[in-house]
């Protein structure tokens, strides 16, 4: 018997039995590879679609060259000004988004852990409200392409940013003062967040009308606002992140067996919760604050994850990350084109999408969480 | 002497639920912890793995303070056997055992960590539902499961926590044989049981719990009316049969 330590004898023959099982488990892994393949070539073809299609048409054949470093044209700017940027920005903020909403469920044992349910979302929103009210952000210009553009766009990121922390920090020492118990992380995230929306109507009513068109188009949710700076912001954050929590992936399924089995196995409770929290609020706020408020993501990609090829942590977090993208990507292409050549803020598409996808899943697929 | 038990306390909130515990079980061992509800059989067991935190004592194996231990080190020493495990997201059969090597695990499982989880789900008799989501597991299939991925730990010591609580005759002596074995080859086990007859047949030594300090142990012979009469309040007959002991109720003390 190999398993004794004692007593290990490592290259015994496998019995059939046993040769058998380790099949059975090898195929079940190449399944989840495949999916991920699958998703990964998706999203490059979907990538490429997106940057095709708008209201000028390029053909793929330039779209490759330009991408591959030629200068043909009026091609080249719109590619690399405005397409590929946007493009990065579904890719990257999906990602976060839906990682973190994915390592948010784990880390609460809960289902309907999100940036929306952590109150990190409102919080981000009522940031993004105090700075044009009060910090003279939004003083806002109106031209032909855009409704409206803040005249501070940085401001109203980092106010954003700064009272998502806020609402991140209060749920951390809440928890931490409880012992990070997942019950107590939803409630407090859950009083949060009508505390921050309670603040914001209260900027609202106070606040002219231009700087409420400012507040409201500012939660809508846009890729359109992100620039090359900004995309290489999300992605010092998101990146790392993403590893983070594939690398923490069996402390969250050992978690998932319970506090006390998990750390029977060996993992420190308390420490992995608070840390995948901390860095997974750290990821929201920031993505909320340069795009906006972009519902939905977060919450149903990791549940399509589960749904297609189960909950196993170690597959959910990478395929999480795929899915994320593929689906923030395909909403916003779809937002640019629909009715073109007005463009949709994403935010409003995904969260159409998103809630009867979520009840679907609810419905149909109740068994697996 | 593999594990050893000194002076050890617990309190929950002021409240003293372990007193002055001393224990000691050797390699090929298994060691039944009996008593009443709330006398602390559970506690002990999670004290002794570091789940919960002692006030007071000291907890040696082979020789080593398991205060010195990190978490990751306790996790490869000593599995754990939880009483119930409500899964919240489901996992297949396969997938839970691993589970098992997850202190061994950095990034991915080996080759060697494959083929022992292969070993233990063909022992357990599992390899039929190897792929199965464990939450749709009957409850004897999943005690077993259990048992596997603390196996899996390669463990020096076993804790289980009243593992045949759930189970029907035949379950219980499937769990409890295989228990059995594993002592066979030098692993020790500590057991919570309430069935008295289990432990008089399965257990090489029994310490009694009653209010959270230890009111007799030694070995089955301290299975006697007397000492159970006056911890569980209830009034039993003894009958030894083929070298274990058959505890019968008989009717509560008023």
């Amino acid at each position: 018997m190999l398993f004794f330590k004692n007593n290990i004898t490592v290259g015994v023959k496998l019995v059939s039995t046993e040769k058998g099982i380790l099949e059975k488990h090898q195929n079940y892994t190449s399944e989840k590879l495949l999916f991920g393949i699958v998703l990964g070539v998706l999203l490059i073809l979907l990538a490429m679609y997106s940057i095709v299609v708008g209201p000028v048409k390029i053909p793929i054949t330039e779209v490759i060259a330009t991408l591959l470093g030629s200068d043909v044209g009026n091609s080249y700017t719109i590619i690399w000004n405005i397409r590929l940027p946007r493009v990065l920005a579904a890719i990257l903020a999906g990602m976060g988004l839906s990682i973190a909403g994915a390592a948010m469920q784990s880390v609460l044992k809960n289902p309907l852990g999100s940036p929306y349910t952590l109150g990190i979302s409102q919080a981000a929103a009522f940031g993004a409200a105090f700075s044009i009210v009060f910090l003279r952000a939004g003083a806002l210009h109106s031209t032909s392409a855009d409704a409206v553009i803040l005249n501070n766009p940085y401001l109203t990121t980092i106010s954003a940013f700064f009272w998502a922390l806020i609402s991140v920090g209060v749920i951390i020492i809440i928890t931490k003062y409880k012992n990070a118990d997942p019950e107590t992380m939803i409630l407090a995230g859950v009083a949060l967040g009508s505390l921050f929306t309670a603040g914001t109507t209260a900027i609202q009513y106070f606040a002219n009308d231009v700087e409420v068109a400012a507040i409201v188009f500012w939660t809508f949710g846009d890729l359109g606002r992100v620039s090359w700076n900004d995309l290489l912001i999300m992605s010092i954050a998101v990146i790392p992140a993403s590893i983070y929590f594939i690398r923490n992936s069996w402390n969250y399924s050992a978690l998932a067996s319970g506090q006390e089995t998990a750390k029977s196995l060996g993992v420190d409770v308390e420490k992995i919760r608070l840390y995948g929290m901390l860095v997974s609020s750290f990821v929201t706020a920031l993505i909320v604050s340069f795009v906006g408020i972009i519902g939905f993501v977060g919450l149903v990609a990791p549940h399509i994850v589960r749904k297609i090829i189960g909950g196993e942590e170690r597959y959910l977090m990478p395929a999480s990350c795929l899915v994320g993208s593929l689906l923030l990507l395909a909403s916003d292409t779809a937002a640019r084109t629909v009715i073109s050549p007005i463009v949709l803020p994403v935010g409003i598409l995904t969260s159409f999408l998103g809630a009867p996808l979520f009840i679907y899943l609810v419905l149909k697929g109740r068994r697996y969480w | 002497m593999k594990l050893e038990v000194e002076g050890l306390e617990f309190s929950y909130q002021q409240e003293k639920v372990l007193e002055n515990i001393e224990l000691k079980v050797d390699a090929g061992q298994i060691l039944g912890i009996i008593g009443p509800n709330g006398s602390g059989k559970s506690t002990l067991l999670k004290c002794i793995n570091g789940i919960l935190e002692p006030d007071t004592g000291e907890i040696w194996l082979n020789g080593n303070n398991l205060a010195e231990f990190s978490r990751n080190e306790l996790a490869q020493n000593i599995g754990y056997v939880p009483q119930k495990e409500n899964r919240k997201f489901p996992a297949n059969v396969f997938d839970t055992v691993l589970l098992g090597r997850k202190p061994y695990i950095s990034w991915k499982p080996t080759e060697e960590d494959l083929t022992i989880v292969a070993e233990i789900i063909d022992m357990l008799c599992l390899e039929s539902i190897s792929m199965r989501d464990v939450n749709c597991l009957s409850g004897g299939q999943r005690q077993k499961v259990m048992i596997g991925r603390a196996l899996a730990q390669q463990p020096e010591v076993m804790l289980l926590d009243e593992p045949t609580s759930e189970l029907d005759l035949k379950h219980q002596l499937e769990v409890l044989n295989v228990v059995k074995a594993q002592v066979a080859h030098g692993v020790s086990a500590i057991m919570a049981i309430h069935d008295l007859s289990l432990a008089g047949r399965y257990c090489d030594k029994v310490v009694m719990l009653d209010n959270g300090q230890i009111f007799d142990a030694g070995g089955l012979e301290i299975l006697t009316p007397k000492n159970i009469e006056s911890v569980y309040d209830v009034k039993v007959s003894i009958k030894d049969h083929r070298g274990s002991k058959l505890v019968i109720p008989e009717e509560p003390i008023a």
